[in-house]
């Protein structure tokens, strides 16, 4: 066992605590909560994937034909996996631009910069996600501010809305402030003493920061990225506004297939397979994150 | 002056006076609170003589909103409350969900009056209670709204489709053909509102398909069309709901959409954007929308009053300059009518009373109703809409 990893074994919680009526009561809140606005509709989900539709109307019954229809198109797989490629790209691109910048206000500057800084990453959610998207169509169309100043250099124009870097722009004006906020949180906790003694033991900048402040801070890393992907993998606004719904992705086909017939059992087998994918994602990437070292 | 003014009034001589106790003070304080209290319901609930009746209606974004309804409410004392919907599929869900009875007025595009009378969700009407007789020839006995001899829906308004462009890059007589979209300079710069109905009607006449309706065609034709379509497919810059469509032609990234026309165009050409509908050679796709009654409605005879406003001359004069999206008029009152309020708008849409006009288009059969597809099922066209956005 590491030093490091002794330091937090020793301040870790008992592993096994007995359940009073205390911790119960307090607890309950948060039970219900998920059980109302989430078991139960996830059950509610499911059942009626199973639903046909007739005259627009959803009639009760027990027939797998809308998963055999979803499953058997190719356009609900090449939907899948392009999702899953976007929410990837967006989750690296995010997590890598959100480190340095929640490293230096960890590491670098002042408390009152950094109380500052965490304000202005807090702001933008005070304002309407889409309202922030559409205003990006006005930096990012032909004839837009970027184009405008990429001509007084004699550059472009160039296609920056209607494809996948518009979507990502999207993507990280969601995800961005979020993955800086819950990194910082992380690295602000690190132990500046176990930074002191690697350097101390000869340990340099870089290799620092991937060997002790990296391995100490990942449960923040890592749960910035999963909030990352959980968005982006699920976005409906970013794909369809800045990406032109050029391709879909899977939220983008939930509106289609409800839109058209209303086949909101069809949606509903759609839906079931992105809230399995991104449990098991999440589910990897927090025992990944709370895992020991062996 | 209000009671609880009398009270206050009352009050204050006596708190001015020098043995005002405590419990006086408190005493006041508690008959101006009492008063205050009981007074407050009579301001916020207005007499009951003059409460407005609610009539409910489910529509398109933009018809309960004031420039529509507002001249009606006042006449009659009433609120009319709008449930908006996107699309009729939409619409029918929504009534599908809803009690019996829950809506009064149900505004629909011509092609769902059908769907909305075998699920039983309207009332037959009476023609001679409506202004029929003033409807163009071309609408006086619309088949999509008579069942045999019974009337469903009275109509209110209607529009084309067909190509819209940017006319600082396409000129109209461009644009007059549906083979422009495919144009090298075009790439990447064609737009789809994200409906498959109104955009395969459009490339169904591109491919000659207009006997008898882009929307009633053989298994051969319908896989030449899906043909055609995929081939369009590299040339596509997105695809856009109401918005975006409008976001898009504004702001240059699109410069042409087939399956659209003036009732988008029209809104951006007011805010200054270069952008413009054409009627295509090979023909255009028309739209209507019309009311009828709830069934279960318990305000028929107020339901029936505002159809007959929104088709008078005056209704027909709001209709036309929608601010949401505007419509033309079947009604030739409603022609003259617009010829006196706003002759520059009679002229834009086409509905000038000397000279080629918008129904010399119907006369001369460029037009075709918009449908749902008659030899293969709405799910085919769906599901091909959606392997075409994914090639």
């Amino acid at each position: 066992m590491t030093p490091t990893e002794k330091i937090h074994s020793t301040r870790s919680l008992p592993r096994y605590r007995q359940v009073t009526l205390y911790g119960l009561t307090w607890s309950m809140p948060i039970v219900l909560w998920q059980l109302i606005f989430f078991i139960f509709p996830l059950i509610f989900l499911f059942v009626i994937s199973f639903w046909l539709v007739k005259n627009y109307r959803m009639v009760p019954g027990f027939d797998s034909i809308n998963w055999i229809k979803m499953f058997s198109k190719g356009y609900f797989w090449d939907a899948y996996w392009r999702t899953l490629g976007y929410a990837g790209v967006a989750t690296i691109v995010t997590s890598v631009l959100a480190f340095p910048c929640a490293f230096a206000l960890a590491f670098k500057v002042s408390p009152k910069v950094r109380r500052w800084a965490l304000f202005f990453l807090i702001v933008p959610f005070f304002t309407s996600y889409l309202v922030r998207i559409y205003s990006w169509q006005i930096f990012l169309n032909d004839n837009g501010i970027f184009n405008k100043i990429f001509a007084l250099v004699g550059l472009g124009p160039f296609q920056l809305l209607n494809n996948f870097f518009g979507t990502l722009v999207g993507y990280l004006t969601l995800c961005l402030p979020l993955a800086v906020v819950l990194q910082l949180i992380s690295l602000a906790n690190v132990d500046r003493t176990l930074i002191e003694a690697a350097h101390n033991l000869g340990c340099g900048r870089l290799r620092t920061v991937f060997q002790v402040i990296i391995p100490l801070a990942k449960i923040g890393i890592i749960l910035g990225a999963v909030f990352t992907f959980i968005l982006a993998f699920g976005d409906f606004v970013s794909p369809y506004y800045l990406g032109g719904s050029k391709p879909p992705t899977l939220s983008i086909l939930i509106i289609d297939t409800t839109k058209s017939g209303q086949q909101w059992p069809r949606a509903a087998v759609v839906a079931i397979v992105m809230i399995l994918t991104l449990l098991t994602i999440m589910f990897a990437s927090v025992a990944a994150a709370y895992r020991k070292r062996t | 002056m209000t009671d609880s003014k009398k009270d206050e009034d009352r009050l204050k001589p006596q708190a001015a006076q020098p043995d005002t106790g405590r419990r006086k003070i408190l005493k006041g304080a508690g008959a101006v609170t009492a008063a205050s209290a009981l007074s407050v319901p009579m301001i916020l609930v207005p007499p009951r003589a003059n409460a407005a009746t609610e009539l409910n209606m489910i529509a398109w974004y933009g018809h309960g909103e004031p420039d529509m309804v507002e001249e009606f409410e006042a006449m009659h004392n009433v609120k009319i409350k709008a449930k908006y919907y996107a699309g009729g599929d939409n619409m029918l869900a929504l009534i599908a969900q809803s009690p019996p009875g829950t809506y009064d007025l149900i505004l629909s595009d011509g092609e769902f009056v059908k769907l909305l009378k075998e699920a039983g969700y309207i009332d037959p009407m009476d023609p001679n209670e409506y202004n029929m007789g003033d409807l163009y020839d071309e609408y006086s006995h619309f088949d999509a709204h008579w069942m045999g001899d019974t009337l469903y829906s009275v109509i209110v308004r209607f529009g084309y489709l067909g190509v819209s462009f940017n006319s600082d890059i396409i000129s109209p007589e461009e644009a007059s053909d549906y083979n422009i979209l495919w144009d090298s300079k075009l790439t990447g710069k064609v737009g789809h509102f994200d409906w498959h109905l109104p955009n395969l009607g459009c490339l169904s006449l591109r491919d000659g398909n207009n006997k008898p309706s882009p929307f009633d065609i053989n298994s051969a034709q319908w896989s030449q069309l899906q043909e055609t379509t995929l081939s369009l497919k590299p040339q596509v810059g997105g695809y856009f709901d109401y918005g975006g469509t409008f976001a898009s032609l504004k702001n240059g990234e699109i410069y042409a959409m087939c399956g659209i026309g003036d009732w988008i165009t029209g809104v951006v050409r007011k805010d200054g954007s270069p952008v413009d509908s054409v009627l295509p050679k090979q023909g255009g796709i028309q739209w209507t929308e019309s009311y009828s009654i709830g069934k279960g409605s318990k305000k028929q005879d107020l339901a029936k009053e505002f159809i007959r406003y929104i088709t008078s001359p005056k209704g027909q004069v709001r209709s036309i300059q929608m601010a949401a999206y505007p419509g033309m008029s079947p009604y030739k009152s409603g022609w003259t009518a617009i010829n006196e309020a706003n002759p520059e708008e009679a002229k834009r849409q086409r509905m000038t009373l000397d000279g080629p006009n918008c129904i010399d288009d119907l006369r001369e059969g460029r037009i075709h109703f918009r449908q749902t597809p008659v030899q293969q099922s709405l799910e085919d066209w769906n599901d091909f809409w959606s392997e075409y956005k994914n090639a």
